[in-house]
């Protein structure tokens, strides 16, 4: 069972969570956010993404800093492997979601974290990709996640972070439901 | 015509606050566009019992027992019990009286209906929560040749055409309505979002008594995390049965029943289904089973070993590793789709500036945000309770006492005044 419900510290500001949940439903307006990533092409399937402004609260946002992934594909498909596959970033994005969301469900529940470890798995029949077989889609047929986590909590009760986790989490919806994607050029 | 308060709706929860004012001595009608109780006589269908067992429809002033106590009344039973309350408490209902609109008017407010108008100091809104079906916007993209039903037009399977049906939804009449439909022969596909799992029985007695005793029922609105989230719950996944037997996901797919995910959208003659399923039944399950602990540790120290059997676990919900991500409409295997998705309150008839954002009457528990405007019969209204017949008593006796202290000095009792009785 949980030992210590009195204080837990995983270093979320759970009250300013809340306060912003309360200032949005008084302002829906302001909860519009609008998310932004930029891409260049390298050379060959090596590609950088950065990202740095978004758009929330009624006005342009910045991040600290420009952040910039790599991606790429591995050798054995022709490709020089400067970076992880994009659908190993779109595992990575799932994890990093679900593990924010653990971290503030359990400040928000008074249950310490210790240690809180994802693996993922998403299967794939390349044939999808290839253009081999028509009737496999490209995407992951699945993704698996496991957690291993330590907290001063008892088995249900980390069972329940890691749900409510998904329940809330913003790629766990964008993976698990379709959503429209318009591509234009120039 | 005059009068103090109007009352709109001879439902159950109607019919409580008309005794709870008598109480009062304060001189009201309830206005009824039918007959009493209604809904409960039209919009049901035919195999609906009541989820609540007889006994625990404990209505103020009448304590009318019939039948079996531990039964579950069909809709004529139920029709007939709210008629006999009716009766019984001399209720001043009109019947066959619509209202067109609710208007403020002076102190008060000028109620207009098929029959005439009535001035009155305070309305209270009883027509219930379960006015109109609610459908995701998407539902209008059914494609043509397969019939849309929502649990308002259902009566029984019969009236299906033979072959396949998309059963949306998975609360009480959802999971009621898949496994009649499946028994008819006509294979169904469940979709399934969020849904509170509880067991019929448990340790020998029904959920609801545990409920009742523990005290889930009483639980206040002030006492929750957020209101707004638990008066959007689905209902219990459960079925009144004569056998008393469990309805779950487990016994449906027992039949046959094939489950898929929360409905995403339709594209193309396809219905989509969110790839969340496992992550909703376990969920179920560990919210079911923090009851069933809490039940535990209540009986261990308030009943003697021999008036209950020992706990026992139950089987977690069987959900495929890989259900369905979408249902072809198209291919003629689906004839039939039915939302169960919910209801909504039909309030266009109310003139008054008191809706929020969502159209919904902004109110603290039940004393709208306008003087003299109250609410009734709404789900999670002052508490648990307040979503069942049982919850009438205990709202209407804290929105009568608190209605007297409105007509006694309409400027103290402001719409945020603090309750009676909120416990």
């Amino acid at each position: 069972m949980r030992t210590t419900k009195e204080s837990a510290d995983n270093g979320v500001n759970v009250e300013a969570l809340l306060g912003a949940r309360e200032a949005l439903t008084q302002s829906p307006e302001a909860a519009q956010f609008v998310w932004r990533a930029r891409n260049e092409w390298v050379r060959g399937t090596h590609s950088r993404s950065t990202v740095e402004g978004f758009f929330g609260l009624g006005a342009e946002q910045r991040h600290k800093t420009t952040f910039g992934y790599e991606a790429d594909h591995p050798e054995l498909f022709a490709s020089e492997d400067n970076g992880a596959t994009p659908v190993e970033l779109v595992l990575a994005g799932l994890a990093s979601c679900l593990t924010a969301g653990i971290a503030a469900v359990a400040q928000h529940r008074k249950i310490q974290l210790h240690a809180v470890t994802a693996t993922l798995e998403g299967a794939m029949d390349i044939q999808g990709i290839l253009g081999i077989d028509g009737d496999v889609r490209n995407g992951f047929s699945g993704i698996t996640v496991h957690y291993r986590i330590e907290a001063d909590a008892s088995p249900e009760e980390i069972e329940a972070l890691v749900a409510q986790s998904q329940k809330r989490s913003a790629v766990f919806d964008i993976i698990t439901n379709p959503t429209n994607v318009t591509v234009a050029v120039n | 015509m005059r009068t103090t308060v109007v009352i709109i709706g001879a439902g159950h929860a109607g019919l409580a606050m008309s005794h709870s004012l008598a109480e009062h001595s304060i001189d009201h009608v309830v206005i009824e566009r039918g007959t009493v109780a209604h809904s409960w006589r039209t919009e049901r269908w035919d195999s609906l019992r009541l989820l609540t067992p007889n006994w625990m429809s404990r209505l103020p002033g009448a304590p009318l027992t019939v039948g079996d106590p531990d039964g579950f009344r069909t809709m004529p039973e139920t029709v007939a019990f709210i008629e006999r309350y009716a009766a019984a408490i001399g209720a001043p209902v009109h019947t066959d009286t619509t209202v067109l609109s609710v208007r403020p008017r002076g102190d008060g407010y000028l109620v207009t209906t098929t029959q005439g108008t009535w001035q009155c100091q305070a309305v209270v809104v009883a027509t219930g929560a379960c006015n109109l079906p609610s459908l995701p916007p998407f539902a209008t993209r059914v494609p043509a040749g397969v019939t849309s039903l929502t649990p308002r037009d259902y009566r029984n399977p019969s009236q299906l055409a033979p072959g396949g049906v998309l059963v949306v939804g998975a609360a009480a009449s959802g999971i009621q309505i898949a496994e009649e439909i499946q028994r008819s022969g006509r294979p169904v596909t469940l979709s399934v979002g969020e849904h509170v799992r509880v067991p019929r029985r448990y340790r020998g007695r029904d959920i609801t008594w545990w409920m009742d005793r523990v005290g889930v029922f009483d639980e206040s609105y002030t006492e929750v995390d957020s209101v707004e989230r638990v008066r959007g719950v689905a209902s219990l996944q459960l079925i009144g049965s004569p056998e008393h037997r469990d309805l779950d996901l487990n016994a449906l797919t027992g039949l046959g029943v094939r489950l898929v995910g929360r409905l995403a959208g339709i594209s193309g003659g396809r219905a989509q289904c969110s790839g969340s399923l496992p992550n909703l039944v376990r969920m179920a399950d560990l919210k079911m089973n923090r009851l069933l602990a809490r039940i535990d540790a209540w009986a261990s120290s308030h009943l003697a070993g021999d008036e209950i059997e020992p706990p026992h676990s139950i089987e977690p919900t069987r959900v495929d590793a890989s259900p369905p991500l979408a249902v072809d409409l198209t291919s003629g295997e689906i004839r039939t789709v039915i939302w169960a998705t919910g209801y909504r309150p039909d309030h266009s008839w109310l003139d008054v500036p008191v809706f929020d954002r969502k159209g919904r009457i902004r109110h603290d528990g039940g004393v709208a945000a306008a003087p003299g405007l109250y609410l009734i019969g709404m789900p999670f209204l002052r508490r648990r309770r307040s979503s069942l017949i049982d919850g009438a008593a205990s709202d209407a006796r804290d929105l009568s006492t608190h209605l007297a202290s409105y007509l006694a000095d309409p400027a103290a009792a402001g719409p945020a005044a603090p309750l009676l009785g909120a416990a």
